[in-house]
């Protein structure tokens, strides 16, 4: 496909992209503007159920959330493999196959590696 | 193809405003934000260049994955920022001195670059394929049969990517009391209930 037949594909998004990017400003824009903005201390600072806040919000997340994205994104990744694997499955024939049943393989002692050690465990 | 072009320019622009955002922003989670949209965008302009496959890419594993393991890393981390740039103006001249180095090889590197004299032919012969099928296709023909070696280190680098993962951050903690599914299963009602005829008025 040429460029810029593909891309008549994707006039649709890009009208979308502009309509939102347009209402979103205008409607910042236009309380910028139009909105009667009297701010004092109260109304500035945080509202939590109507008593002052305890703590900051930035409070420190667990390692094990780090765990689970580093993981998720090496799955990701394999998915995005996947992709045009599946879509080409027919030309590439046994060995486009078996290269990818080695790829999955690896990942595959890596994931029995991760399940037996507990790192899908939520303690 | 003025829509293009003025799209490229729309992309282009709020690329390197949000990357500019990424570095600038006081708070380190807007900078993480910046870089949420400066990879749309970095995706918008790969499907302007008819590269699809890799802009879908784009936004599936950057902004899906990894923009969220770089919100974990900032929300894990327990340092205040702003303490941390107190001090950050005395390392302006090495900083400066470092940047100015780098720049500096960079334009050697711009003003004596040449491409080989087969680039061009190779590089015409690549966008056929890409220009005669599909993207997708296009990868999926040559990646797992020509390409096959760097395929399975590709495979290789993600499965050491997982275990390092996990030896460096998993830690179990000492008593804690998981389910285990199978004991559960394995009771009996035999082996844990006794039923016990109390004669009334004594008690247990």
């Amino acid at each position: 496909m040429a460029p810029s037949e593909l891309l008549i594909n994707y006039l649709p998004i890009l009208v979308f992209l502009v309509i939102a990017g347009g209402m979103s400003i205008a409607m910042i824009a236009g309380s910028l503007l139009a909105g009667i903005r009297k701010p004092d201390s109260e109304k500035l600072s945080a509202y939590e159920c109507g008593f002052d806040a305890f703590s900051n919000a930035r409070s420190k997340f667990d390692v094990r959330y780090y765990l689970v994205t580093l993981l998720f994104i090496i799955f990701d990744l394999e998915i995005a493999f996947l992709f045009p694997w599946a879509v080409t499955l027919g030309k590439i024939g046994m060995f486009g196959f078996w290269s990818m049943m080695g790829f999955l393989g690896i990942l595959t002692v890596g994931f029995i590696y991760e399940w037996k050690k507990g790192g899908l465990d939520w303690e | 193809m003025v829509v293009q072009a003025l799209a490229f320019y729309l992309f282009a622009v709020v690329l390197v405003l949000s990357a500019l955002m990424v570095i600038t922003a006081r708070n380190p989670v807007h900078s993480v934000l910046f870089l949420i949209l400066a990879f749309f965008n970095a995706a918008g302009l790969f499907v302007l260049l008819g590269a699809e496959f890799i802009g879908m890419i784009l936004v599936i594993v950057y902004v899906g994955a990894v923009a969220v393991l770089f919100l974990f890393v900032v929300m894990m981390l327990d340092i205040n920022f702003s303490d941390l740039r107190k001090g950050a103006m005395q390392f302006v001249p090495i900083g400066l001195l470092i940047g100015g180095i780098l720049l500096f090889e960079l334009g050697t590197l711009y003003a004596t670059w040449q491409f080989a004299p087969a680039v061009q032919e190779k590089l015409a012969a690549a966008a056929s394929v890409a220009i005669e099928a599909d993207n997708t296709k296009a990868l999926g023909e040559i990646l797992y049969t020509k390409y096959f070696l760097p395929f399975q280190m590709a495979g290789m680098i993600l499965f050491v990517a997982m275990i390092g993962a996990i030896v460096l951050t998993l830690r179990h903690r000492p008593g804690v009391r998981r389910q285990k599914v199978s004991l559960q299963h394995a009771r009996r009602a035999e082996d844990v209930l006794e039923i016990q005829k109390v004669p009334s008025g004594t008690g247990v």
